[in-house]
């Protein structure tokens, strides 16, 4: 499967170890019933890095990043962050823990009962417990309008359009000022114009918070704009890793398969 | 290929039960942990409890109408007309009166919070919120419970109070009787143990509303029909809970009072 372009993960995660690895999975498994959607995942995510997770549907991308945050367990092997292992963390532990990664969902979450303020004051008043209404006012703004939705602050969810609806969600999860970002196929359902404005937000929230990101997607030109180093998987196993041009350049089927797409 | 595993029947409902035990005992940890959500407390008394007035108020009212005009010939052909206010009192404020409205209850207020806890997990809400490092269960899932077991109580009261109302001018269609009168009637038959047990039960009443609605949109599954499921389900389980509910309160009642 591999070619001279695309080495193992596990070689190439060595390999290419240039910072501190903030995210570690070892040997993970998950299976749902007869379904393994894992098989022995191996992965590592360095600091300041952006690290694009491409594969079909089903092939367990999503369920990764939920074991990062501890919303699946894993049945076999292990998931470090910052150096602790998610599965041995109690609760308290692990709320700490999710405080310092952003979560941005494929449809945004937005709790759609709140107005976008509202949806950008729950983490703070809720999470980090501010009371400060002058402080959470300042930040609120300062966020909306570092993903240009300083106007639609008094919307409700319904009111925004896909696009408006994502880059609200990306700030209601940066407005925590998270390490680690894992954008859960950020672009799927936007049009091209607006994937490419969403794929290029995640590289100045990158470059601008110092951030390190995985980012599950099915969109090349996403990939292409925010990747350091792309991870395609298929069958719930990795089968190949390098940079977007070395992959482009892959002969291997499956691999260009990815690629001629675009 | 894997095999297909099945899960036997039983193993599923027991699971079930687990689920639901550990839900019961992670509601009461959330009560008695970490901060109040006051104000989402009172948002869904609003929601739940003030939304539901006219429902509950129509209901009654028609109920107690009703419940004279059904009364009333067997009572002439007895010569006990003039119990007729006294025998609604009765029946209204022990029993018809708190299962009705709680049924009401449980159709409108458990389908709802089933339907929104429902599609808040279809569309990764939830998640989100846990996620983020909240706690959906001290946001949702307590200020939920908390809003039915206040407010079903309150309105089963109110509802009582509008079905005499109601029953006051079914009597004046065929006979005459004043306001004072009637419900000098009415007052007097009722004493401690009419009321009392009545009042108790409907507290349980709306915590079981609350806790079915909440159970059942947390586990719902994740596609746009399980929120019908979740909403439905939830109607079916409470109003279920509510006759158990009421049997076991009747009994209790009979050892501890007649």
């Amino acid at each position: 499967m591999t070619t001279t372009a695309i080495d193992k993960p596990e070689k190439k995660a060595t390999a290419t170890a240039s910072g501190e690895a903030v995210i570690a999975i070892k040997g993970l498994s998950k299976a749902f019933g007869s379904n393994h959607v894992l098989k022995n995942i191996n992965l590592e995510l360095r600091k300041g890095e952006n690290v694009v997770v491409l594969g079909r549907s089903g092939t367990g991308k999503s369920v990764t990043i939920q074991c990062i945050v501890g919303l699946l367990k894993p049945d076999e092997g292990s998931v470090k962050v910052f150096g602790e292992e998610v599965s041995d963390m109690d609760e308290k532990e692990l709320k700490d823990l999710r405080i310092r990664i952003g979560f941005l969902f494929q449809s945004g979450a937005l709790y759609d009962s709140m107005t976008v303020r509202e949806n950008m004051e729950f983490p703070l008043t809720r999470v980090l417990k501010i009371k400060d209404q002058a402080e959470i006012d300042k930040r609120v703004q300062s966020v909306l309008e570092s993903v240009g939705l300083a106007d639609a602050i008094e919307k409700m969810p319904s009111d925004l359009s896909g696009g408006m609806r994502k880059r609200a969600g990306l700030a209601r999860t940066l407005i925590v000022d998270p390490e680690i970002m894992l954008y859960d196929e950020p672009t799927t359902g936007l049009d091209p114009i607006t994937s490419r404005e969403i794929s290029e937000l995640i590289i100045s929230i990158q470059k601008k918070n110092k951030t390190s990101s995985i980012i599950i997607t099915h969109d090349m030109e996403c990939a292409r704009i925010a990747s350091d180093r792309v991870l395609i998987m298929d069958d719930g196993e990795y089968v190949a890793e390098g940079t977007f041009d070395a992959l482009h350049q892959s002969k291997d089927k499956t691999v260009a398969s990815y690629f001629n797409q675009s | 290929m894997a095999d297909e595993i099945i899960i036997p029947g039983y193993k599923r409902w027991l699971e079930s039960i687990g689920d639901q035990v550990g839900f019961f005992f992670s509601f009461f940890r959330n009560l008695f942990t970490g901060g109040f959500e006051w104000s989402e407390f009172v948002r869904q008394c609003y929601e739940i409890g003030y939304r539901s007035l006219l429902l509950v108020g129509i209901t009654s009212f028609i109920m107690g109408v009703v419940l004279i005009l059904q009364l009333r010939p067997t009572m002439v052909a007895f010569g006990a007309a003039s119990m007729l206010p006294r025998t609604l009192s009765v029946s209204l404020v022990r029993e018809i009166g708190p299962v009705i409205v709680g049924i009401i209850c449980a159709g409108k207020m458990a389908s709802s919070i089933g339907a929104e806890l429902g599609s808040m997990k279809v569309t990764e809400q939830l998640d989100a919120m846990e996620v983020s490092g909240a706690n959906p269960m001290q946001y949702l899932v307590v200020p939920r419970i908390l809003a039915t077991t206040f407010m079903v109580p309150l309105l089963t009261l109110l509802g009582d109070a509008i079905g005499l109302f109601g029953g006051f001018l079914s009597v004046n269609i065929r006979d005459s009787i004043s306001f004072k009168l009637y419900f000098t009637k009415v007052i007097s038959i009722l004493d401690f143990s009419d009321f009392l047990p009545a009042l108790v039960k409907t507290i349980f009443f709306g915590f079981a509303i609350g806790f079915v609605g909440c159970y059942k949109g947390f586990h719902s599954n994740k596609g746009t029909e399980s929120v019908g499921i979740a909403a439905n389900s939830a109607v079916v389980t409470a109003s279920l809970w509510i006759f158990v509910i009421d049997a076991i309160a009747v009994q209790i009642t009979s050892i501890l009072f007649y």
